[in-house]
């Protein structure tokens, strides 16, 4: 696994903690990232995976806690917010817009904007082509279909384009490999190490703990709301971390009276 | 370029080359491949006007004539300009029950205004009568955006209350009468033949021109562009279809002003639609509003919009309309205006389920719609008939719809 670039993490949570209702979603957890690094963030269904990354987002803000970007302490509000600090998710469902062409896609919320208001398509559609081919995704027909005609793999490469195109420097990917078959899943395993190799800080959010050893360079383990453990993926086993993904290394369950 | 860092050596660009070279053959495979997976354009249409054409010329030798072309435009004015605001509307995927009333609503304000003791200038009862609707839009979309209400229920409510203000303002007389000659004249005035020639020249030149030079300017970039022969077909189809519609027009009492408003009204809306941001959001929100959400578009803020737009062209529409009877009487904004206006896009090919569409769909939507009316009026049925027959072709169009959106889906066209 790579070495850790930089010491101080490009992105930090301190304590976030989030409710719904009754439903405790986060409590007090602690997650850090640096830069040049794959940091996977696993746990059971309902351990809090998709309310953290929704909270980095600012899709619902956290309640409580405190989120340092580069060492310094930041608001995250809204969409807007995390994209300008130059934070993007790639969601499990894609966040696409089937109708739209590719181009469109990668740009949408952000066009370029050139005269008469008019959107100034043939500059968007030049980025967009350097970057997929940074990215070294060459197998599209063309950059003007809908991307309801690609396949799952095409899929998620543009996604992730998308989110790198922005001077990104955390890039979030929530289950990249779920809906995907082999070959597919190994083109996108090989994007999250050219994010890697060109500096970006990467989360990777999977079930899949293969890919995860593929990929990871450390590994955040949540259970309940709770984080409870970080391990060093070449000092971990599988077993270890479906230990504390299940019964968890917790020194208390919310909810239980402790023993 | 905005990546954190650029490839140390540009690899030769094979997306790049693959997508510049599209040659004519190409393009017509993947148009028909387009047809095939249920995205039929404006096919359905051109066969749809030659069937009725043929069932109604074959029936009243009146139909095809240039003093029934020349009604059919004026005929088709209101209902398209209350279509081409619903064309954004459907493009979200939500609808707008009460355009019919609305253009009532806009209709009896201007002929209030216009009248003694208010007299205002025709102009001032234009802009007026234009916020007017255009408010009425913007509280209908707040409604429907912050209390988060359906907006099937809140333009229900709009069309009852709407209703309501026409009936009350109108009160028990019946009918205002419009005696301003410029408001009459949009929809009963005519270009002289010379200038029913120029606009035509003028507006094909405007075509080619802005065709061309978006042509030169994707060739220079390097970026896809459309086969050099493709661009020349549709401007000659264009130059030939409007040297026709100039023609046959002249023949008569030559091209209606409404005739120009129109297609005013389609270059300026088309452009909203396909070069604009705005026209961007729409289609992603009709497309996937989760998705325009994350992209961090202000989707209440377009909805809204879209609302104010169609409340705007409905009232635009009331004011044509009002313009053609002379008047405005309890019955304006009924009958079938409402579903005539909706039907109208949807026949043109705009999917009632959002995110497909184009503005042109209005106006051909609204071509076969007053194309059967006109004829069935030429062959004198019976009310009852025409309903009917009005509610099949309707019902036919949906169900295209719904047949093209499974063929999409399968073909996986989006």
């Amino acid at each position: 696994m790579s070495n850790h670039a930089n010491n101080t993490p490009i992105l930090e949570l301190k304590g976030v903690s989030k409710r719904f209702g009754a439903v405790q979603a986060l409590e007090k957890v602690d997650f850090e990232v640096r830069s040049g690094e794959v940091m996977a963030l696993v746990g059971d269904n309902g351990a809090g995976k998709s309310t953290l990354i929704k909270g980095i987002a600012g899709i619902y803000p956290f309640d409580d806690g405190e989120v340092f970007f580069g060492g310094e302490k930041v608001d995250i509000h809204g969409p807007r917010d995390a994209a300008d600090l130059g934070i993007e998710i790639v969601y499990q469902d894609l966040a696409l817009a089937d109708n739209l062409d590719v181009v469109a896609n990668m740009f949408l919320g952000r066009e370029k904007v050139g005269g008469m208001w008019a959107m100034d398509e043939e500059s968007m559609e030049e980025e967009a082509i350097k970057t997929l081919d940074s990215l070294s995704v060459t197998t599209l027909r063309s950059v003007r279909l809908p991307v309801a005609s690609l396949s799952g793999g095409q899929r998620q490469a543009i996604a992730v384009a998308k989110a790198v195109m922005w001077n990104s420097k955390v890039v979030i990917l929530d289950e990249p490999t779920a809906a995907l078959g082999v070959a597919q899943t190994r083109q996108v395993l090989d994007l999250v190490k050219t994010l890697r190799a060109k500096g970006l800080a990467v989360v990777i959010i999977s079930h899949n703990l293969h890919d995860i050893f593929e990929v990871a360079d450390r590994i955040t383990v949540l259970r309940l709301g709770k984080r409870v453990n970080v391990f060093d993926a070449s000092k971990t086993t599988q077993q270890e971390v479906v230990y504390a993904i299940t019964a968890g290394a917790l020194s208390q369950v919310p909810g239980m009276v402790k023993s | 370029m905005s990546t954190t860092q650029e490839p140390v050596s540009e690899p030769q660009n094979a997306l790049l080359e693959a997508t510049a070279r599209t040659s004519p053959g190409d393009y017509v495979r993947n148009y028909l491949q387009r047809m095939k997976g249920g995205d039929m354009g404006a096919l359905p249409i051109i066969i749809g006007l030659i069937v009725i054409a043929i069932i109604f010329q074959g029936q009243n030798e009146h139909f095809l004539t240039p003093r029934n072309f020349v009604n059919l435009i004026v005929q088709m004015a209101g209902i398209t300009t209350i279509a081409i605001g619903l064309v954004f509307v459907l493009l979200l995927g939500e609808i707008d029950l009460s355009v019919g009333y609305v253009s009532a609503v806009a209709a009896v304000f201007l002929a209030m205004r216009l009248r003694p003791p208010d007299g205002w200038p025709w102009y001032a009862g234009i802009i007026g009568a234009l916020l007017f609707a255009a408010a009425i839009g913007i509280v209908q979309g707040l409604f429907i955006t912050k209390a988060r209400l359906p907006s099937f229920i809140v333009t229900l409510a709009g069309l009852l209350v709407w209703n309501g203000v026409v009936l009350i303002l109108i009160g028990t007389g019946g009918t205002v009468i419009i005696q301003d000659p410029v408001i009459i004249g949009i929809a009963n005035a005519f270009l002289p033949h010379v200038w029913g020639w120029i606009v035509g020249v003028a507006a094909v030149a405007i075509f080619a021109y802005s065709k061309l030079r978006r042509w030169k300017r994707r060739q220079k970039r390097q970026v896809s562009s459309e086969p050099i022969a493709i661009v020349i077909f549709q401007i000659a189809l264009v130059a030939v279809i409007m040297a026709a519609v100039v023609y046959v027009a002249n023949l008569d009492r030559g091209v209606p002003f409404v005739g120009v408003l129109l297609l005013i009204f389609l270059a300026a809306f088309t452009y909203l639609a396909d070069r604009t941001k705005f026209g961007r959001y729409v289609y992603a929100i009709g497309g996937n509003t989760e998705s325009a959400r994350r992209a961090g578009i202000p989707v209440d803020r377009i909805k809204t919009l879209v609302f104010m737009i169609a409340s705007l062209m409905a009232g635009a529409g009331g004011i044509v309309l009002a313009s053609r009877l002379r008047s405005v009487d309890t019955a304006a904004g009924g009958g079938n205006l409402l579903l005539m206006a909706i039907a109208a896009p949807v026949i043109g090919g705009t999917s009632l389920f959002g995110g497909h569409g184009r503005v042109i769909s209005a106006l051909l939507g609204a071509l076969i719609i007053a194309s059967i009316e006109n004829g069935m009026g030429l062959l004198g049925l019976s009310a009852g008939a025409k309903f009917i027959i009005t509610g099949l072709v309707l019902l036919v169009a949906v169900l295209v719809d719904a047949i093209s959106r499974r063929g999409r889906e399968q073909s996986g066209l989006g």
